[in-house]
């Protein structure tokens, strides 16, 4: 059972495609474990018991949750491409970044996706992005400077499940004029190779926004709103 | 340069204690620079920015926001003591459950204070706590750290201290000690602790501030 690593999740999660991007950085062979929300796997209860929740990824037999407790796992136990940088000042401020992005960033633009760009929501996710907008503004293609980081990672959801949404809505979030760099950013992002090869077809996004904003109290809404962190 | 290290934070709080404790660990020389939080320095609104916050450590200029961020900056920092485990599985779960502390039980317990010991809120809690007390009683340990205090009991240390202050001033009750054994004692030990003990403000103010702030008028 040397080195065996699972993965335990579901393609259309932005948190679990954070786990996928890591492992292709850092050319991990994985298997995919595909979980049914509405019936969690025994393993999946056995190995998250206490937020019961995807990703989860097992190692030799280990579980590890929480996509950004993870990652850095993953960057302690693999040599490989970094994913936070050495310097433990510029990792203090990957951490700050990725919490920045997973405790007011995402939930708000989440937050301003679901009200159907209620006018109080977009003030509040504008006000959060551009934060991020700012940071880009150092004249860095990625939060991690050349290459991708923890920070980019992060950022998944912003940069793929923002624009599906944003179309399967009709409304604009991150526009081209108001956050330059930031749009700049999602191009560069999406079109890395680990990235690329770990994120979900966009239709099936679409398909999956389209449907959740015609039934807003269904399952899979309320367990998105429920997320894996 | 000597290294400078500020620590911006009011006594009372016990994020700003999570650091403290950290950097008394590690044996650190500190300046502590106390905000009115009402009236916020220039200096704060500078280093943090984003969440305008305490606690704010500043070394030889940098400033690191967020007080488990700033607890990690620490241990990478500074030789010493560590302050989280060195198996990189153990780090993971030690971040796990800080993180869980942070985002689910505080909050949980922080919800049950607010609503002056309603019953569904104060089970709420108890269901989160649970969770740590098991996490005691599996592993047998004096703190979540072993033997030695780590990132996890810093991350828990408003259950340590700050709760059963809440819980005198308001009259409730979220951490019994026949429900919650292993906790009861941990707190015991870990406010115990000379890192924790020396940077502590008195239990009497803290229960003044939560009388004043959610006492029944």
């Amino acid at each position: 059972m040397a080195d065996e690593v699972k993965l335990y999740g579901l393609d259309g999660s932005p948190f679990v495609c954070r786990v996928k991007i890591a492992l292709n950085l850092k050319k991990i062979d994985y298997k995919f474990v595909v979980e049914d929300l509405r019936n969690k796997s025994a393993d999946l209860l056995k190995y998250n018991p206490v937020h019961k929740k995807i990703p989860v990824l097992l190692h030799s037999g280990k579980p590890i949750s929480e996509s950004l407790v993870i990652i850095e796992y993953m960057d302690d136990a693999w040599k490989g491409a970094p994913l936070l940088p050495k310097d433990p000042y510029e990792k203090a401020q990957a951490r700050f970044w990725a919490k920045f992005v997973d405790d007011k960033c995402i939930p708000i633009v989440f937050k301003a996706i679901v009200s159907h760009g209620e006018e109080k929501d977009l003030a509040e996710a504008h006000e959060q992005l551009q934060f991020l907008e700012n940071q880009l503004n150092e004249g860095k293609k990625f939060f991690g400077g050349d290459d991708i980081n923890l920070v980019d990672i992060s950022a998944t959801f912003i940069a793929y499940w923002v624009g599906a949404a944003e179309e399967a809505l009709g409304l604009k979030l991150v526009s081209k004029d108001k956050y330059p760099k930031l749009t700049e950013w999602c191009d560069n992002y999406i079109n890395c190779q680990a990235v690329k090869d770990g994120l979900p077809p966009r239709e099936i996004l679409l398909g999956f926004f389209k449907m959740w904003f015609a039934t807003p109290n269904s399952f899979v809404y309320n367990e998105f709103l429920n997320k894996s962190s | 340069m000597a290294d400078e290290v500020k620590l911006y934070g009011f006594p009372g709080s016990p994020y700003v204690s999570r650091v403290t404790t950290a950097l008394n660990l590690k044996g650190i020389k500190y300046e502590f620079v106390a905000e009115d939080l009402s009236n916020k320095s220039a200096d704060l609104l500078k280093y943090n920015p984003v969440h305008k916050k305490v606690p704010v450590l500043v070394h030889n200029g940098k400033p690191i926001s967020e007080s488990l961020v700033i607890v990690e900056y620490i241990d990478d920092a500074w030789k010493g003591v560590p302050i989280l485990p060195q198996d990189t599985y153990e780090k993971a779960q030690a971040r796990f459950w800080a993180k869980f502390i942070d985002d689910k039980c505080t909050p949980a317990i922080f919800k049950a204070i607010t609503n002056h010991g309603e019953e569904q809120a104060v089970a709420e809690a108890q269901e989160q706590l649970q969770f740590l007390e098991n996490e005691l009683n599996v592993k047998g340990k004096k703190f979540f750290g072993g033997d030695n205090i780590n990132l996890v009991d810093i991350a828990a240390t408003f259950i340590a201290y700050w709760l059963g202050a809440a819980e005198e001033a308001l009259g409730i009750k979220v951490l019994s000690k026949d429900k919650f054994p292993k906790i009861t004692e941990w707190c015991g030990n870990y406010i115990n602790c000379q890192v924790v003990k020396d940077d502590l403000v008195p239990r009497e103010a803290i229960v003044a501030f939560f009388r004043k702030r959610f006492g029944n008028a």
